[in-house]
């Protein structure tokens, strides 16, 4: 029998607003514990929550990007649970009215091939705080993380294997981190992802039971933990069983799945419209001009990259992947670097040395403007390639300016054949074999020749002078 | 001693303008007040004796102002409104210690006109409750009778004031809780238009129907306190941005042409024969001033009590899950589990009537009920708002009796929810649907005072100010004043 997967994701995305949903504390990642709070946030008696304007724009701007549907009419309602990290014993989100419906985004498969996955709804919502079991046999409250703003993102049935689900994954966040709306950074609980999976023969109408996945901490592991539950569940099916509705946990050490708890009925989460905030109108002008702010997109990029300056289609996209490297790479040709140098150096160089060290760009002491200054310095052949890689190390590691750097060091290329020519007249003097090896036909001898030269330049001689003065002598002699 | 039967605002405030009267000397004797007559009345929670008197010295030292007719006046809080550094209870055993560290907006703005705070009013536990007997801490009598009950939930608030310990007080209305208790005890009360006084502050019962008002003995005094407490607050997203105009004003008794409508559903079954008397001759005495009173309709105002307990206390289910003994408030002692402090710290904290209405909250918003219960109740609380828009494209006023009887005795209906719920038909369809209501005193029946209800449209309290003024002036219901305990 063969199988048909069928996988859902929601995505949650913490906005990186200055202050949170419903209350006017700050918004900070990895401050000291509640001190990111107010009596909004402790839920304190009568207090009442106050719309941040900022955060719905933003869910706005997501959906926009996400070619969603913009509800023009929305309210908020309440989800009622208690959990100590949830102080008002209700979350404040959009049950009726997600302010985004029925978006799409496009994946690449590693093969080329791209498929439209659709968007179900996007809401806005408050994340909750963070409990912490400590071995002291307390539990301990921080509600840095109350209030929170989130975006829900909720993919239709569309996607049907793990790899898909990991290039959901990548150009969610891709697109996400370009609208400037979310650092989407898993490792941080910026972005969190929660999975279902079910399996089906080809040609069942019917979509398989599900299982669930949450809070998978990484790409990799939401498709590997996929991976291994498509396999389970068709395990279980040709065993003759059934598929449990349940919630799974993925193990990072042995990479299969573990059951968690059966889900037995749904929660009764007793929504209802939130009564201290009154429904909202998104009038056409308010869409348009949250439109009007929404940054370039990376596929925008990605064809201006092509079309303006000239690169291939991988290198533009590989220049997109994060918003970080193209805003760098924008700068970098801003600065006056040649498009197609600079696109070079940052695939090459640059991305070597964040692999090596295991660094973000960010992390690194390299600014556009040195990277330009630095190509700038090859363009005009004040420094050789070779030299370069030796002032990338300095600039990439030091707040060093190239140029200075480099004259500083005494690196500036030799190119007056005033100067050269003698060095060259020596070189051929102490190297008659060489000579005749020459005017035998035997091209390596140049190349000796030209090694003799560097080395009496300590490496300094431009070998564009250098090649066409040595081809004048060699003829003379 | 102060004798707050024989003065109102504006005479109070001349004194202390001429120095007849320090603003200290006002205090000491409010309080003086409080501790010979609350002890029959006991409408007091909690007294704030020290900072009041600070204030009132601080007061003193800067001079009254001719211009701030409440500077130095003080003024009694209905113990749900949070008050900084002053115990706040909402008359529960679950915060029976909480001392909150912030201030209700209502709060900030009285303190902005200088008025003191002089100490927390009993109420129903949460507001929730007719006749303030729910309260976790005290039984507050009737001003006018203390075997009565002073109806509810701002039992304390009216009393205070009725019996006259005060002069002012603020209550909260979420079906009737200030104009109920005024009725009952013969004075002023006013539940502005859903949107005109911030509920920041307010410890939420129900969120779509709260809302702060003054409770006073005379209609230009309840106008004056309104003023200082209406307005937009940015902190309160369901406060109005419409401009607060000076309700005081145009006071002048001139009511000629004034269209007023009688609903006949007001004056139906249940209503006493005593009540439906008085409320007829106010009819007579608004006609004579020069007003039209017609009888007019309000068809779905019947289903006002069920769609009102269903909306409320779905509301209320949620707004009191914050009581969880967690951080704050009452936490059962020797608790095994997470569970354990819920379940035991909820069940030891709340009172009967809060539990009943959480329950019936909860059933209400539950998945497999939540269409028959609460969609459905949202949906006739939209018919009942267009009765009253129909009744308004016609007529300026609604008037009626606030409560079908006068106060009835204490632990006489405790027992029977049903009953109690049934004495706020009169005044919940009011707040469903967000519009202004005061009771003021129309007369008495076998000596307890029995209340005029004017409703009017949204924002248009002055309008129930004007008439009400008018009427007040044309009787001496108003001047009527209790013995309590054989003195007075």
């Amino acid at each position: 029998m063969n199988f048909e997967t069928t996988i859902g994701l929601e995505v949650h995305v913490e906005m990186k607003t200055k202050s949170k949903a419903f209350s006017p504390a700050p918004v900070q990642y990895g401050s000291e514990q509640n001190t990111n709070t107010n009596v909004i946030d402790w839920g304190y008696p009568g207090v009442l929550p106050e719309v941040n304007k900022g955060a719905l724009e933003y869910g706005m701007r997501a959906a926009l990007a996400l070619n969603c549907e913009i509800t023009k009419d929305i309210h908020f309602d309440r989800k009622n649970y208690f959990y100590p990290d949830n102080p008002k014993a209700y979350q404040i989100t959009q049950a009726q009215t997600p302010i985004g419906t029925n978006g799409w985004l496009e994946i690449e498969l590693e093969d080329g091939t791209k498929k439209k996955i659709g968007i179900e709804e996007m809401h806005v919502e408050e994340d909750a705080g963070k409990n912490t079991h400590n071995p002291d046999g307390y539990s301990y409250v921080d509600l840095n993380r109350q209030g929170t703003p989130l975006i829900e993102i909720v993919s239709k049935p569309d996607i049907a294997s793990p790899d898909e689900a990991y290039a959901y994954l990548t150009r969610l966040r891709q697109i996400i981190q370009f609208t400037g709306v979310s650092d989407v950074k898993m490792e941080e609980g910026s972005m969190r992802a929660d999975v279902n999976i079910s399996v089906r023969p080809i040609g069942s109408d019917k979509f398989g039971t599900k299982t669930e996945m949450k809070n998978l901490n990484s790409f990799e592991h939401v498709r590997k933990g996929l991976e291994y539950e498509a396999k389970r569940q068709q395990q279980v099916l040709l065993a003759g069983g059934k598929v449990q509705q349940e919630t799974r946990r993925f193990d990072e050490n042995t990479g299969e799945t573990v059951l968690m708890r059966v889900k037995e009925g749904a929660s009764d989460y007793r929504y209802f419209p939130e009564p201290d905030l009154p429904p909202i109108h998104i009038s056409d002008d308010w869409i348009d001009e949250v439109k009007a702010s929404i940054p370039e997109m990376p596929d925008k990029r990605r064809s201006r990259y092509v079309k303006e300056w000239g690169l291939s289609d991988y290198d533009a996209s590989v220049l997109t992947q994060t918003l970080e490297m193209s805003d760098f790479y924008n700068e970098t040709v801003a600065d006056g670097a040649d498009p197609k140098l600079a696109a070079n150096w940052l695939m090459v160089e640059v991305n070597a040395y964040l692999n090596a060290n295991k660094l973000e760009l960010k992390q690194t002491a390299l600014t556009p403007a040195h990277l330009a200054g630095m190509i700038k310095l090859i363009q005009d052949e004040t420094i050789s390639s070779k030299i370069a890689k030796k002032v990338f190390k300095e600039i990439i590691t030091n707040d060093t300016d190239p140029k200075a750097f480099v004259e500083a060091k005494g690196m500036v290329q030799l190119s007056d054949p005033a100067k050269l020519q003698p060095i060259i007249d020596e070189v051929l003097d102490n190297n008659e074999q060489s000579i005749e090896d020459f005017k035998n036909g035997k091209d390596r001898a140049v190349g000796f020749l030209v090694g003799q030269i560097m080395q009496k330049t300590r490496g300094k001689a431009n070998p564009k002078v250098v090649n066409k003065l040595l081809m004048a002598s060699l003829k003379e002699r | 001693m102060v004798d707050y039967f024989k003065n109102d605002l504006e005479s109070l405030h001349q004194a202390l303008v001429n120095k007849d009267l320090s603003s200290e000397e006002l205090v000491k004797s409010t309080f003086e007040k409080i501790e010979t007559i609350d002890p029959k009345i006991e409408a007091f929670l909690a007294l704030n004796k020290d900072q009041a008197l600070a204030k009132a010295q601080e007061l003193d030292q800067k001079g009254i102002p001719t211009d701030n007719v409440l500077a130095g006046i003080p003024i009694g809080i209905k113990d749900n409104i949070v008050t900084k550094g002053l115990t706040t209870t909402a008359a529960s055993k679950m915060l029976a210690n909480f001392k909150p560290i912030y201030n209700a907006t209502v709060m900030d703005k009285l303190d902005q006109v200088d008025m003191i705070n002089v100490g927390k009013l009993n109420m129903d536990e949460f507001a929730m409750g007719g006749s303030t007997e729910t309260s976790a801490f005290k039984l507050t009598k009737n001003a006018w009778d203390q075997t009565k009950v002073p109806g509810g939930s701002s039992g304390g608030s009216a009393a205070a004031v009725a019996s006259g310990q005060i002069l002012a007080a603020l209550g909260s209305d979420t079906g009737g809780s200030i104009r109920q208790p005024a009725a009952y005890n013969g004075i002023v009360g006013l539940k502005p238009t859903y949107g005109r006084v911030s509920r920041y502050g307010l410890i939420a019962f129900a969120s779509s129907l709260d809302q702060i008002g003054p409770l006073t003995r005379t209609v230009k005094d309840n106008a004056l306190v309104l003023n200082a407490i209406a307005g937009h607050d940015k902190h309160d997203f369901t406060s109005s941005s419409k401009e607060v105009p000076n309700f005081a004003a145009g006071l002048d008794g001139n009511i000629k042409g004034l269209k007023i409508a009688l609903p006949k559903e007001y004056l139906g079954a249940g209503v006493d024969q005593e009540v439906k008397d008085a409320i007829l001759k106010v009819a007579k005495t608004f006609e004579s001033l020069g007003a039209t009173v017609e009888e007019v309709s309000l068809p779905h105002s019947k289903y006002g009590v069920p769609v009102y307990y269903i909306i409320a206390s779905s509301e209320a289910s949620s707004n009191l899950q914050r009581f969880d003994g967690i951080r704050y408030g009452f936490r059962a002692s020797d608790v095994k589990n997470l569970e354990d402090v819920y379940v035991r710290s909820r069940s030891e904290g709340f009172g009967d009537e809060v539990k009943r209405r959480i329950m019936l909250g909860t059933f209400s918003l539950s998945a497999g009920t939540y269409d028959a219960f609460f969609k459905k109740a949202a949906q006739v609380r939209t018919l009942i708002c267009q009765d009253f828009a129909n009744v308004f494209s016609k007529y300026d006023l609604i008037m009626g009796p606030t409560a079908p009887t006068t106060a009835f005795g204490l632990g006489e209906d405790i027992d029977d929810p049903v009953t109690m719920y049934m004495n706020d038909i009169l005044t919940i369809p009011v707040n469903l649907a967000g519009l202004p209501g005061m009771s003021l005193p129309a007369g008495f029946a076998k000596g307890l005072p029995v209340g005029l209800q004017l409703i009017g449209p949204q924002f248009a309290e002055n309008m129930l100010y004007k008439a009400g003024y008018a009427f007040e002036q044309a009787t001496d219901f108003h001047k009527a004043v209790p013995t309590i305990g054989g003195q007075n």
